[in-house]
């Protein structure tokens, strides 16, 4: 059983925790993830790590509630211990050799573009970040991208806060005037993941992008998470699982993605609107 | 008291689930051999001199004696008989190829069926289940420690047999549960998951520590095990990785590799009535493929309600490699064969009106072409051709691919000086297991690839007889 030492609300719908995982906790790095369960019949579910703390033994994870096992993780509190966590998984985001990047992060995947952010910047990388998200009231971290970044732009959908637009509104704006940056670093909805890269192609700039597909054990047994890239004309399979979740954005097929995504929708929403039931009847108890 | 042989030509036939209501539950569909059926089935061993049966297990069970126990009806000194070389029989009993090893050598397979040796090895691995009330001897500890890497049939039966010599030893494995293929795998129906619980039980109360949650590779590395004061490491994390076929339309929603589709169900219980975790059900059910697997994902199929299930095999019924109970049983169960043919694309569905369409990207259907065979390849087999023009559509809904796995790369790709083979095997010396990191010991399917229980286990067992005399000097 792994404890549940802090946890706090950022918004209505995510949720930051903090997890006693030492094992995980020595190794992790920007960019990789752990595969948790909340209980012993729960199911298995990928989250990317938000931050660490190798002295405390501790990883911290945020996570959006949109279905039943998060909302389940997000009844528990301190003091309370999840089931399973294992890790970390995947390979960790490149940050060798660059000087100039621009972070574009979309909503709770914010939570996993901060630690890339300041990791590049605890290695004197100019570090320009736009983060994005529906509205103010979704707002999350932004202290804290302001503590690492050299620039931050905060947009709204709706304008609620900051400025009104999508992020890639900014982003051409700074290539169109001239910024230079060595590669472009974007964690968000795959819709708008899928918009920076091509934003950034039409500058040519790299752009790596990363995949939170449906997965299962996380290394590399069942292959639900393959996802398709485009290279030198050929049709490549690859697990993003052991091989991301980090890959080259311009190579992604996206729109595959997003139809894999979905495929179990339907199951999905039944099994939210069943834990929410649940839990609403246990609150009338 | 001397008993009359049995000269029957048959084998005393396995009580099953009637086929029409096993195809609709996940209980164990062979029920297993009555003391009565188990002692006629026993007379019919003749207790040959040269024992061939013996060589034809690769853990070399001493099968006349457990046999002869039998006679006896003294079942808790055959499990004992059985238990010196192999450490799982209740499942190997149910799981192992027996028609291609002990029993292809039974002289009474010469005129009629052999021995039902794997049904009495059952018979009797069930009874001590039953009836057996010692807990099992905790050793007196030789002070070494030893980490195993993976919890399945290799990792499981080194562990065991390292356990037995005193050695304090640590399973390390990857996901949330121990058994590996056998509880991710191996479907109930086939296995009940009860009795791999058993046997890992079993381990820990003779001290085996288990740890879940440890992929090694990422949570830690073999240089770190070592550092942890671990004295040699055997490697038996399995063959994890699915191969697909790399056809059009594999990416479609409905397209599954055999691993993810048994992983599903066995072990993520989507087969329960009240699943947490999803998976595909009813509609039309292609399996590619014709081993043990594609039975199990064609049967597993058929149980969670499919109106159709086809296994397409590029091959033809004689060279496919299932064990032969499962095609029989298979068939019974209503699973139609599609021999000699192979896909060539997976199609999905487009609805030109609405590319929002949820259904957009699911699958409709998939080509196929019928194969002949031509000139044996390099190991024998006759190798499969395509008849110009023989192209047609199967309509399906759901397709699994069960072509095989390869070894996972994950703990090559962090172990400095391990050596592979082309296709990812862990290169061993045969006769000992190891590799080529001093005190770095493997087998299983990391080290062939897929396959079978019984040749994992005969891998673990030679692995820790080499450690116990690489720690013993």
């Amino acid at each position: 059983m792994y404890l549940i030492v802090d946890k706090k609300s950022l918004n209505p719908t995510v949720t930051y925790m903090e997890i006693e995982a030492p094992f995980v906790a020595r190794k992790a790095e920007p960019g990789q993830f752990i595969i948790l369960r909340v209980d012993a019949d729960g199911e298995r579910i990928p989250l990317t790590i938000a931050g660490y703390d190798r002295e405390k033994g501790t990883v911290q994870i945020i996570f959006q509630i949109v279905g039943a096992t998060t909302e389940k993780l997000n009844h528990l509190q301190a003091g309370d211990s999840i089931q399973d966590f294992v890790g970390p998984l995947g390979v960790a985001t490149e940050t060798e050799g660059l000087k100039k990047v621009c972070v574009v992060g979309g909503g709770v995947g914010c939570a996993i573009a901060l630690p890339v952010a300041r990791k590049l910047h605890e290695l004197g990388v100019e570090v320009t970040s736009i983060i994005g998200f529906r509205s103010k009231d979704l707002l999350i971290l932004e202290d804290e991208f302001a503590a690492c970044s050299d620039e931050l732009i905060v947009m709204t959908d709706d304008g609620s806060y900051a400025r009104q637009g999508n992020v890639t509104v900014p982003l051409k704006e700074m290539l169109e005037a001239g910024r230079t940056f060595d590669k472009i670093i974007t964690i968000g909805p795959l819709i708008m993941m899928k918009f920076v890269v091509l934003t950034a192609k039409e500058f040519q700039v790299p752009c790596t992008v990363s995949m939170n597909p449906i997965m299962i054990d996380g290394t590399g047994m069942c292959g639900g998470c393959r996802l398709t890239l485009n290279q030198d004309g050929k049709r490549v399979t690859k697990f993003a699982c052991v091989d991301g979740p980090d890959f080259d954005g311009y190579e992604v097929d996206f729109d595959e993605a997003m139809s894999r995504g979905a495929m179990y929708r339907d199951f999905e929403r039944h099994a939210y609107e069943e834990a929410c039931n649940l839990f609403a009847k246990e609150v009338k108890a | 008291m001397m008993l009359k042989p049995n000269m029957s030509l048959k084998k005393n036939p396995m009580p099953s689930q009637d086929p029409k209501v096993r195809a609709h539950n996940f209980d164990e569909v062979a029920c297993g051999y009555t003391e009565e059926m188990a002692i006629d089935e026993a007379l019919r061993c003749l207790h040959c001199k040269h024992m061939p049966c013996v060589a034809g297990c690769p853990v070399n069970i001493h099968i006349p004696e457990f046999i002869q126990k039998i006679k006896e009806q003294d079942y808790e000194g055959a499990y004992q008989i059985i238990s010196q070389t192999s450490s799982l029989p209740a499942v190997c009993g149910r799981v192992c190829p027996q028609e291609t090893q002990c029993e292809a050598k039974c002289v009474r397979g010469i005129k009629g069926e052999p021995v039902g040796i794997g049904r009495l090895e059952r018979f009797v691995a069930d009874w001590h289940n039953a009836h057996a009330e010692t807990a099992p001897e905790v050793p007196a500890s030789n002070g070494h420690k030893v980490a195993i890497i993976g919890s399945g049939p290799s990792g499981l039966t080194c562990a065991g047999d390292l356990a037995k010599k005193g050695y304090k030893v640590t399973v390390f494995e990857a996901l949330h549960l121990a058994g590996g293929v056998l509880v991710y795998g191996i479907p109930e129906f086939r296995l009940p998951k009860a009795i791999v619980q058993k046997e890992v039980d079993n381990l820990k109360a003779m001290g085996v520590d288990v740890e879940t949650n440890m992929v090694i590779g990422k949570t830690l590395t073999i240089d770190e095990i070592f550092e942890m004061g671990y004295e040699a490491v055997f490697i038996g994390s399995g063959a994890g990785l699915p191969n697909f076929m790399n056809i059009p339309g594999e990416s479609l929603k409905g397209v599954y590799s055999a691993n993810e589709y048994l992983t599903r169900s066995n072990l993520m219980k989507a087969f329960r009535d009240d699943p947490v975790t999803p998976i595909m059900k009813g509609g039309r059910v292609a399996v590619v493929g014709g081993g043990n697997v594609a039975m199990d994902a064609a049967r597993t199929a058929l149980r969670l309600g499919a109106e159709k299930v086809y296994i397409v095999y590029r091959r033809s019924m004689e060279e496919l490699p299932a064990r032969r109970e499962e095609v029989e049983h298979a068939m019974e169960e209503g699973i139609e064969f599609n021999l000699l043919t192979n896909p060539t694309e997976i199609l999905g569905f487009t609805n030109p009106e609405n590319p929002r369409d949820p259904k957009n990207g699911t699958v409709t259907g998939m080509t196929c072409i019928r194969m002949e065979l031509g000139e044996p390849d390099e190991r024998g087999r006759r190798r499969p051709v395509p008849i110009p023009d023989s192209e047609f559509t199967l309509p399906v809904d759901t397709v699994i691919m069960a072509i095989g796995t390869s070894p996972n790369p994950l703990i090559k790709s962090t172990t400095k000086g391990l050596e592979v083979n082309r296709r990812g095997g862990i290169v061993v010396e045969e006769n000992t297991g190891a590799t080529s990191r001093e005190g770095v010991y493997a087998g299983g399917d990391a080290v062939t690839g897929a396959a079978t229980v019984i040749s994992a286990m005969g891998a673990g067992k030679v692995a820790a007889k080499a450690i116990d005399e690489y720690l013993s000097k």
